[in-house]
């Protein structure tokens, strides 16, 4: 085993691709200037709709109530919201988003409240519409606020305590850790992002090497060297398991700024449940373990990539070869991200899955070092397996010379 | 020195089952002397050509190229074999030098000789104006002079040249054939292969004419022109091949 001969056929090949604007492209712009954009970009685009939909004042209409002042005109005094004639067609102009939210009282609402006799107040809203939802909860609350101050004004007439409804208070408390809370929300995504920028950010580099030798008529060239091909091989493995890994660890780098400002944002507009979907603790221990996990999982790709190239007579069949093997690895690594799927020892075999979801635990903050070493082992032994396939390939003339 | 002992090459291809391209090639070329394999399209030269500069194994038989055995030794018939041809592309992306230098790398110089090889070559071709210059921005004729250029790089005592000037134009081609002639003249074995009769009228000290993967008639051209009679190489080849 020559590593000068390796390490010769690795430089040439690092700068040979980095002066080809496809691979830059998927290794550097990708993950540092367009990851950022789509994450902060999105970012800005949610806080300003959810800012402005909490700004607005929703139009409401009251349904009804004729009969009770009294109800009407404290809803009349309700702010933050409001108050639009009576029309028939509500449904349609809530529909058309002319107004946000609309309460039906029901016929003698004072008179009943007074008296005691139990009924039911409508609201009608456009479910999944974060305006409508605004506007319908403000009806909400005050309608609860004045169901509430009823219960407690019978109750002192009554002279009871308040206890007699509420004998006891159920609270609900978290014992996970708060990267663990938030792990779970995004703790799958990262990973996932992870390993497909890995396979990725390999794609290009593989079919340049091997399929674009072939297209531009170099292999010949390089053949005819006394380079031996088991370490041409390697060193062109080298480089593309280079992109694969400068990819996600630009990927990984990019994405913690991204995470950071877009949690700084959210902040500002004060926004728990968006700032909790956000609030992801990447501490260096976690973002390490999940690379060091997907390390032979970029060796395997690489390998694999690199091997199936070689099989096309030309970039674009190349292309055709790999492109379904994005759905091969996307599939896996979606399947971690879905809530359920928990590691086992069956599981922790089947490659991409295995690394997915083990990066997901260690993302929460948790360490399975039984299954770590398995995954880790049986990650290696496919990287292995794919290297040799690989370089075996490489002596193969009728591969090699496919026309 | 190349000595070739019935060589053979079948492939398997799907239509046509076994196909055996080179069948029982035997020939020799000395040391200062130039070779011509004289052939058609699909006659078994590239695949000849291909077994000597240990690109492709030989299915039986083999050959002594600059005193290695191409299967036993390939990576060492290598080191003493410069081999070119229309196929042998340069990477477009590397400069004139540093493709050059790849393969003088590859071939083990050390930087000190490498980097004196390279100014006495590229001085000799007269490429110093373009030796930064990218391979993919450099007109034909600048592109052969690279490859002559790598193909000289580690000094070989062993020429290959598969059918390199077709596709070129008359000046490119008169490089390539004035650089052929040079070899010789200092002292290398030359070994050629074409389908233009001028090229071998011209240059070749001896001849080998190959059809249907068999080498079918060899010598000098006046041996040939003694045997078949006849003066024109194109009606000796005709007649060879359709006995």
């Amino acid at each position: 085993m020559s590593l000068r001969n390796i390490g010769i056929v690795y430089r040439k090949e690092l700068i040979d691709s980095l002066r080809d604007r496809r691979t830059v492209i998927s290794m550097i712009v990708v993950p540092l200037v367009l990851m950022p954009l789509l994450t902060i970009g999105l970012g800005v685009v949610l806080v300003r709709q959810v800012r402005q939909a909490r700004e607005e004042v929703p139009n409401v209409m009251i349904l009804g109530g004729g009969d009770s002042p009294k109800v009407r005109a404290e809803l009349e005094k309700l702010e933050g919201v409001q108050i639009v004639p009576q029309k028939p067609d509500y449904a349609e102009e809530i529909s058309g988003k002319q107004i946000r939210a609309a309460v039906e009282i029901p016929a003698g609402f004072d008179a009943k409240l007074a008296a005691g006799e139990p009924m039911s107040v409508k609201i009608y809203m456009y479910e999944g519409e974060l305006k409508s939802g605004f506007g319908a909860e403000r009806l909400q609350n005050f309608f609860r606020d004045l169901r509430d101050r009823t219960i407690r004004e019978r109750l002192e007439a009554r002279r009871l305590p308040e206890s007699m409804i509420r004998p006891f208070d159920i609270t609900q408390h978290n014992v996970a850790p708060p990267e663990k809370v938030s792990g779970a929300l995004l703790g799958g995504l990262v990973p996932y992002f992870v390993i497909l920028l890995c396979l990725t950010g390999a794609m290009y580099p593989a079919m340049d090497l091997t399929a674009g030798e072939k297209e531009r008529g170099t292999i010949e060239t390089i053949l005819c060297s006394p380079v031996s091909r088991t370490h041409l091989v390697l060193g062109k493995f080298l480089m593309v398991l280079t992109a694969s890994v400068a990819t996600a660890v630009l990927s990984i780098l990019s994405m913690t700024v991204s995470f950071g400002v877009g949690k700084k944002m959210l902040q500002d507009v004060a926004d728990r449940a968006a700032g909790q979907v956000l609030q992801i603790t990447m501490t260096g221990k976690a973002v390490l373990s999940v690379f060091v996990m997907v390390l032979p999982l970029a060796v395997l790709f690489s390998a694999a990539l690199l091997a199936i190239a070689l099989f096309a007579k030309s970039f674009k069949e190349a292309q055709s070869y790999i492109s379904p093997l994005m759905i091969v690895v996307i599939l896996p690594a979606v399947a971690a991200v879905l809530p359920g799927v928990e590691l086992n020892t069956t599981l922790a075999l089947l490659p991409v899955l295995n690394t997915s979801l083990v990066s997901k635990e260690i993302m929460t903050g948790t360490y399975h070092w039984k299954y770590i070493a398995l995954i880790f082992m049986s990650s290696c032994i496919y990287a292995a397996a794919a290297i040799a396939i690989a370089v075996k390939l490489f002596q193969r003339e009728d591969v090699l010379f496919r026309t | 020195m190349i000595e070739a002992h019935g060589l053979v090459k079948r492939f398997r291809d799907k239509k046509r089952g076994e196909v055996c391209a080179v069948d029982h090639v035997s020939f020799r070329c000395q040391p200062g002397e130039i070779f011509g394999l004289l052939g058609a399209n699909g006659a078994g030269k590239t695949t000849t050509l291909r077994i000597l500069a240990t690109i492709l194994a030989p299915s039986e038989g083999t050959a002594i190229v600059a005193g290695y055995d191409v299967k036993k030794d390939p990576q060492k018939v290598r080191s003493c074999v410069g081999f070119l041809s229309t196929a042998t592309a340069l990477y477009g992306r590397l400069s004139a030098q540093e493709m050059v230098e790849y393969f003088g790398r590859l071939h083990g110089l050390d930087e000190p000789t490498l980097r004196q090889r390279i100014d006495a070559i590229f001085e000799q071709l007269a490429m110093n104006d373009f030796r930064a210059r990218r391979c993919d921005k450099l007109s034909t004729g600048m592109k052969q002079k690279v490859s002559i250029a790598r193909t000289l790089v580690h000094d070989p005592s062993v020429m290959i040249f598969d059918e390199p000037t077709v596709g070129l134009d008359v000046m490119a081609a008169r490089t390539i054939i004035g650089f052929i002639r040079e070899c010789r003249d200092r002292g290398k074995t030359v070994i050629f292969s074409t389908h233009v009769m001028s090229e071998v009228e011209k240059l070749c000290d001896s001849i080998g004419i190959i059809h249907g993967g068999r080498l079918l008639a060899g010598g000098t051209l006046a041996d040939l022109r003694e045997r078949f009679g006849k003066q024109d190489l194109e009606d000796i080849f005709v007649e060879v091949v359709e006995q």
